[in-house]
């Protein structure tokens, strides 16, 4: 669960971490109530789980009352644009009202899960404010890491030594092991995976400031911060996200490509690899779907049915290897979710082998169906009968 | 010989009686496994379905039965406290199939067993074929033989193992590593042990994109295992960056776990990388001079 600016600052405030004055504004409205009774400096700010705000013109500064109402209604009258990775935008629902600092410098520091040394990592640059991606390819020995004995845990002299590597103003010096002793109970308290502040700003004044935050909360440690369901029911899904749990699946067990050969398989694994087979085999993939272990009938329907109703799919391969899934289970549901269905029917490849696969290809059979024998011959087939619309 | 797993190990289960425990026990009891007992607090002093003793702690499993392997199916909330239990009454060996285990529970558990050695969580657990299986791979593809292999995924595993047992390419382990960020066992741990082992003479990776453990493993192939036979595959290169795909390492970021970044890791190891994983068993049979 990725937070937003204002959420992950409320952490920060509840763990010590230094950041500006501000104001949550759900309303242009609020805005303008909350500049005329704090007069001064400000600037509005898109809370929306997106990068590249300032780039698209969703940050703004104000000094009256008026000003605030006006760039906020911009600000909210149109969504974060589309990019790559979310090729729908995102809508604004709400801005941040937010001291205006007068930047002298600009850092950035982060602690995340290392899988390699699997322990949790420190990252420090003194070039803060950009992206960070590009700061690595730019200047990657400006940068320090830590790995912090989870044993020991977090201690002041770690913090030192990363301003000290990372030749960190010594304008900061002061506050940072303190600064950087927050964030480690931020990231241990509430089980985060990321706490990134970009930038960590030096102002003219002499304070280090938060300037911006970045959290995300594992979803599996989720069930010990029943806090968190308010703020969860305010962050965005998308599109394949909403309809992944409307079909009763995990949040990212499901994605659409827009190709024509829809496909479903048991295990991320197995449907990644059963999409690079459609690939292969010179199909177009409409989604990856992960039906997940013991795939029920119900479960089975509710996929075909997303995949039909959803996807441009033209035929539908469903390619399973039973682990802790059973084939006959599985073979159960194919059966009665196309008994049952309402949705439109499209040719099913459907290739069933591992625990119990005799009594699925049994179960199949009598139903009149055919499972092929390889995930290869089954991406062929899909791939062959998308292309000719032609149903088996 | 074979990593990790022979037919003396004493293996027990914890959740032995829970819906998905009791079936795989039943399972791994089909297939040879030595399965000496089973833990569920509050059911001490009873006998599962299958007749084997139920304990209420890891303490006295180990203690009235000299098991060394622990198998874990409880809930994610309880997956750190099974391994703590098992590390603390001296069990050095755990296979963690749960799913959805909290990354700071891993964290903790990591930094505080030294001397464990932890597969997965949320992974299908290893098999040594003909000898053994702990976790809740379908035995019957499996056939023993010289082939060592790692795997992220599980469902995927079989995939690849389907095509290696029809090509009369046996394996000698099996073990699926799992998905998760913070996993005990990485590809480059087990490559450690396969490289010792005299039963195996190739190996089989399957990584996965997202991270960096292809890359650490094709790092160690170069280093320590060069006239070794090892063919690569990489899951999911056809899934668009930003985007995590089920699994939690399975996330593009960045140029770093990229597919583009694995394969060439592995081709500057000299590890060729099968386009799908039916190509796997004829790259191998090549680097192993045999024929399929």
């Amino acid at each position: 669960m990725n937070l937003m600016e204002y959420q992950g600052k409320e952490l920060f405030r509840r763990c010590g971490i230094p950041v500006p004055r501000s104001q949550h504004c759900k309303t242009p409205d609020e805005v303008a109530a909350f500049i005329e009774k704090n007069p001064g400096k400000w600037v509005v700010k898109a809370q929306v789980l997106m990068g590249g705000r300032g780039k698209a013109g969703k940050i703004k500064f104000a000094t009256t009352a008026e000003e605030g109402r006006k760039v906020a209604q911009e600000i909210m009258a149109t969504p974060m644009p589309p990019n790559r990775q979310n090729p729908s935008g995102e809508p604004i629902h709400s801005v941040l009202v937010e001291e205006t600092l007068e930047v002298a410098l600009e850092a950035y520091t982060a602690i995340s899960v290392d899988r390699t040394t699997k322990k949790p990592a420190i990252i420090v640059t003194k070039f803060g404010g950009m992206d960070v991606e590009e700061v690595h390819e730019k200047h990657p020995e400006s940068f320090a890491t830590f790995f912090v004995d989870t044993a020991i845990g977090y201690s002041p002299f770690i913090g030192r030594e990363l301003a000290f590597k990372t030749d960190l103003d010594a304008g900061y010096r002061k506050q940072f092991p303190a600064i950087v002793a927050g964030m480690y109970d931020l990231f241990f308290k509430y089980g985060a995976k990321l706490v990134e502040i970009n930038p960590l700003v030096l102002t003219k004044d002499g304070r280090v400031i938060a300037a911006d935050a970045k959290v995300e909360i594992d979803d599996d440690a989720l069930f010990r911060h029943p806090e968190f369901k308010d703020w969860q029911q305010v962050l965005p899904l998308d599109e394949d996200e909403t309809l992944a749990t409307q079909a009763g699946l995990g949040i990212r067990n499901f994605r659409r490509f827009g190709g024509t050969v829809g496909t479903m398989a048991n295990g991320a694994g197995l449907a990644m690899g059963t999409m690079d087979a459609v690939k292969n085999a010179g199909g177009e993939i409409a989604n990856f779907l992960d039906v997940g272990g013991g795939a029920n009938a119900e479960r089975v329907r509710s996929c075909y049915e997303l995949v039909v109703n959803h996807t441009g799919a033209k035929v539908f391969f469903v390619n399973i290897f039973g682990g802790i899934t059973r084939g006959d289970e599985v073979a159960k549901g194919i059966v009665e979710a196309l008994k049952t269905t309402k949705s439109r029917k499209i040719p099913l490849v459907i290739r069933l082998t591992g625990t119990n696969e005799e009594e699925g290809r049994r179960i199949l059979a009598d139903a009149g169906m055919t499972p092929v024998e390889t995930m290869d011959e089954g991406a062929k087939r899909a791939v062959e009968l998308a292309a000719s619309g032609v149903s088996s | 010989m074979s990593i990790f797993l022979d037919k003396n190990s004493k293996v027990f289960v914890q959740g032995i009686t829970g819906a998905e425990g009791s079936y795989h026990t039943g399972r791994m009891l089909a297939y040879g496994t030595n399965i000496v007992g089973g833990v569920t607090p509050g059911k001490g002093g009873q006998k599962t379905e299958h007749g084997l003793p139920v304990f209420n702690t890891v303490k006295e499993c180990v203690e009235a039965t000299g098991a060394t392997h622990q198998c874990i199916f409880v809930p994610p909330a309880g997956a750190a406290d099974a391994l703590f239990e098992a590390y603390e009454a001296g069990v050095r060996f755990a296979v963690c199939i749960t799913e959805g285990v909290p990354v700071h529970d891993m964290l903790r558990v990591v930094g505080a067993t030294p001397g464990m050695r932890i597969i997965g969580p949320n992974c299908p657990g290893l098999i040594s074929p003909g000898k053994s299986s702990i976790g809740i791979m379908p035995g019957h593809v499996f056939k023993e033989g010289n082939v060592g292999l790692i795997s992220r995924s599980g469902t995927l595993t079989y995939e690849v193992v389907d095509g290696l047992t029809r090509a009369g390419l046996g394996q000698s382990t099996c073990v699926g590593i799992g998905g998760d960020p913070i996993i005990g066992t990485t590809f480059v741990d087990c490559l450690r042990e396969f490289k010792n082992d005299p039963q195996t003479q190739a190996v089989v990776i399957c990584g996965e994109i997202g991270g960096s453990d292809e890359e650490d493993a094709a790092a160690f192939v170069k280093e320590h295992m060069a006239g070794t036979p090892i063919v690569a595959f990489i899951g999911g290169r056809n899934a668009p960056p930003g985007k995590s795909l089920g699994h939690a390492g399975a996330i593009i970021s960045g140029g770093f776990g990229t597919p583009e970044s694995k394969i060439k890791a592995f081709q500057a190891a000299g590890v060729p990388v099968a386009d799908r994983p039916s190509e796997i068993p004829g790259l191998l049979a090549q680097r192993m001079a045999v024929s399929v």
